[in-house]
């Protein structure tokens, strides 16, 4: 059977997306290539090729003389200056990246956005966004983008947004693996076109925490064991990923780490218009509530649980380590 | 004038295995190239975004300037709120710091060599030479055994970073005060056993031999008689395209110490100007802005600011700033690091002075080697009942630098805090020195200088001679203009 061909380009990100992605383990991503009968055409970082080589693989892909399966752009598209694209010419080519963008994808049988700068913008639209960045089909939680809202792949699909500030390996491996057989249809994409197989979880699903968000027990400052939500600007219990389900570079997860989830899979996460590690709140409640949840129901259960709040955990919730270990049972837990 | 011999212009580009997009205009003449144009064709504008911002925001939004150097500019941002807050973090926090900061610089330095640099020497063109074979089986770019085993190694390395700061790249955990997780006496021990186990692969695979040992080269001659591990081969094809004399950058080296703990740096802070040590003082360093795209006078980074030419005048040709110390360019890295250190086997990889392929390969091999040992020791010394992180309280004015060394070289942030708002932030990063365009004195930055001279074969489109010399810098594109 015919190698399905991946071509991966680069434009205004951190390149940190491919940093990640190699950090895939049990799979890597070369048995992900090998084993899913996918061909790397190019890619920045990985391949032998430079130069005339690069710029006649993009030229026969462009005359149709080479089959171009899956697209992955991995950070913005530089609109800028002036709408000329001008702030990436891709090298050696004299042409915007957003121009070589524009010839390719309509090219390619699936279009995927590595990372949330490709999907929305991301970090590098933040602030007054200087450079007029934007995501490949979207800017920010407004659809459009450099493709444009109508824009559809080869297949038949919108463009993927795998979105994350990095991706996890594994949500682009999984991507890729479901694309090589042919089984990622137009259902399996949320409403923001992200694949719903890490998606359509929340960060909150399997933090570590969840002990000390049940009872309301904070932490106040950073590094403190205590749940994040109250103070310190976590959003986990409103962010899509599978973050603490699956974990990252081994065991790890931002709210295990110590500091909050900031939604970075999400449009215009890098805008919360407050300090990242700093909860705003009306009176002693917070603004943003849990995903599907009441706000009067929310307040009454915190009041609730903060009244019931064990010693132990309120003890824990401000420190550093662990101060107060479970109590043990003296006899057969019922 | 045969035809090969005729004056002829380049435009190499898009140059991979490096991070991020880079382009190179060379005038080539006879066989060796007479001048080149280092062009960093990626405009962000993060010193823009920061701006106005909450002071403490920057440790969300720096890290995000580069998926490789990502701790290092983490690093930099919390040194320099550290230094407005007045704080420092306690000992363990800082022997956390390094040893984050190490586990990211020895994965970039793996990364090079066995996924960007090594590459190029299994290419046809080499075919004729007897390591070939080996080479190709080993570095083959996608397909190399080698090449395979290293990012599985570096997978490996880098699950410390899962366990100690949440994830890589991009980590929230590097603060003012210290490291926002206090190890438990089982991230201790697993730590170690990492650890243990990329000593195990270096010396397996990278030096062939203990890393001990490869340590105490400390001569010329003891380094070409090394012939064992990937780094043996790598001497070897050194010796046969005589790489110890290829690409030799400015004589001027800088360093702004790496991984402090207790008031002291492992790799130490300062200069080596023309063989001279000397004393790093930063209200030296300008930014020219002759021949980039960018608006504004020559000025310190505190009075710097970054307005880009949306015109792209014809006299700049990139959108990266020329830094200069004393005026003059300096080249920076893992070499520098060790030459100004005084590792006894740096001085002896200089040629006429200058930096070169060889130097700076070997230059990280040795950080490698000295990094593991060196995390060995912070790990082991990890006091996990002892406090990791002090609060921080930044200051509605205060005017600061952080500085410290990435994979690549010296990185330094320069933040104005007015109204308790980002009134300036100003980032030099290594490849920014490194990879500099002309001065206004007309004067090369480090790699255009060190492309000079270099050997062009009949017909090269990108010449194999200019890809080493451009690799062996391992630029980071992404953190260069930022």
């Amino acid at each position: 059977m015919r190698k399905k061909t991946v071509l991966w380009l680069q434009s205004g990100g951190c390149g940190g997306c491919t940093m990640s992605l190699l950090c895939a383990q049990t799979p890597n991503l070369f048995s992900v290539l090998d084993d899913f009968g996918l061909e790397m055409l190019w890619h920045p970082s990985l391949s032998e090729e430079s130069s005339d080589e690069v710029i006649g693989l993009l030229e026969d892909i462009c005359a149709g003389r080479r089959k171009l399966d899956i697209l992955c752009f991995e950070g913005s598209v530089m609109r800028g200056p002036n709408n000329t694209g001008r702030f990436h010419m891709l090298a050696g080519t004299g042409r915007p990246m957003i121009d070589w963008l524009r010839d390719l994808a309509p090219l390619a049988e699936h279009v995927v956005a590595v990372g949330t700068c490709a999907a929305f913008g991301g970090i590098t639209s933040a602030g007054a966004n200087i450079t007029d960045a934007c995501g490949l089909q979207y800017e920010g939680y407004q659809p459009g983008g450099a493709l444009g809202d109508a824009f559809r792949a080869g297949a038949g699909l919108p463009v993927i947004n795998v979105a994350g500030c990095p991706t996890h390996p594994n949500w682009v491996l999984e991507t890729f693996m479901m694309l090589a057989d042919e089984s990622l249809r137009a259902e399996d994409l949320d409403p923001l076109r992200r694949p719903r197989f890490y998606a359509d979880h929340l960060v909150h699903h399997g933090c570590s925490r969840n002990e000390y968000y049940e009872f309301k027990a904070s932490a106040m400052h950073l590094s403190e064991l205590g749940c994040m939500m109250e103070n310190l600007g976590c959003v986990g219990t409103q962010a899509h990923g599978d973050c603490n389900t699956r974990a990252w570079n081994g065991e790890g997860s931002c709210t295990r780490g110590g500091y909050p989830c900031i939604n970075c899979t999400a449009p215009e996460f890098e805008e919360p218009n407050r300090v990242f590690t700093q909860t705003p709140k009306i009176g002693n409640i917070p603004i943003g509530l849990p995903t599907d949840m009441p706000k009067a129901w929310f307040i009454a259960l915190a009041s609730l649980s903060k009244a019931a709040t064990p010693r132990r955990l309120r003890v824990n919730a401000t420190s550093h380590r662990l101060i107060e270990a479970p109590s043990v049972k003296d006899s057969p837990l019922k | 004038m045969t035809e090969s011999t005729a004056p002829r212009r380049i435009l190499a580009g898009p140059f991979n295995r490096v991070e991020g997009d880079l382009e190179i205009r060379l005038d080539i003449e006879g066989d060796a190239v007479r001048a080149a144009y280092v062009n960093s064709p990626l405009f962000r504008g993060f010193e823009r975004i920061l701006e106005g911002k909450d002071p403490r925001d920057a440790l969300t939004i720096v890290p995000r300037i580069c998926g490789i150097c990502s701790v290092s500019q983490s690093v930099a941002a919390a040194r320099a709120l550290g230094a407005a807050a007045g704080i420092s973090p306690p000992i363990n926090g800082e022997r956390v710091t390094s040893l984050l900061h190490a586990v990211e610089n020895m994965a970039d330095h793996l990364t090079h060599f066995y996924l960007f640099f090594m590459a190029d020497f299994a290419r046809q063109a080499y075919s004729g030479w007897a390591w070939h074979g080996e080479i190709s089986r080993l570095f083959q770019a996608k397909t190399g055994v080698a090449v395979r085993q290293a990012v599985d190694a570096r997978a490996q390395l880098l699950t410390i970073m899962g366990l100690l700061a949440g994830k890589w790249p991009h980590t929230l955990s590097i603060q003012p005060g210290g490291v926002t997780k206090a190890p438990d006496a089982r991230d201790r021990v697993r730590c170690l056993a990492i650890m243990r186990a990329f000593r195990h692969w270096l010396e397996a695979n990278l030096v062939g031999a203990s890393l001990e040992s490869f340590i105490a080269l400390n001569s010329r001659e003891a380094l070409e008689a090394w012939s064992r591990g990937h780094i043996g081969l790598f001497l070897r094809i050194s010796e046969d395209l005589d790489l110890g004399r290829l690409g030799p950058g400015a004589p001027r080296f800088m360093s702004y110490g790496a991984y402090e703990v207790a008031g002291t740096h492992l790799f130490k802070a300062g200069l080596n100007f023309d063989g001279m040590p000397g004393i790093l003082d930063t209200r030296r360093i300008v930014e020219d802005l002759s021949h980039s795209w960018m608006l504004g006078e020559t000025s310190h980074p505190f009075d710097g600011s970054t307005i880009p030419d949306e015109a792209m005048r014809d006299e700049a040709y990139s959108w990266c700033k020329a830094p200069r110390y004393d005026g003059r360019t300096v080249e920076v890295g893992a070499f520098a690091r060790q030459l100004i250190d005084g590792h006894p086997l740096a001085p002896a990889l200089l040629h006429d002075g200058c930096a070169n392929v060889r130097a700076r390969v070997v230059g990280r091999a040795l950080e490698l080697a000295l990094s593991v040992v060196a995390c060995e020791g912070w790990i082991k010394d990890i006091e996990v009942a002892s406090d990791f992180i002090s609060p921080a309280q930044i200051p509605d004015f205060a005017q600061v630098t952080g500085l410290c060394e990435a994979a690549r070289g010296s990185l330094g942030h320069w933040l104005t805090i007015r109204d308790g708002r980002i009134a300036g932030y100003q980032i030099v990063a290594p490849t920014t020195w490194n990879f500099s365009p002309r001065d206004g004195q007309g004067v090369p930055g480090a790699l255009e200088a060190a492309l000079v001279g270099a050997r062009v074969t009949d017909g090269e489109q990108t010449p194999l001679s200019v890809q080493h010399i451009v690799r062996s810098f391992d630029p980071c594109m992404v953190c260069t203009v930022h």
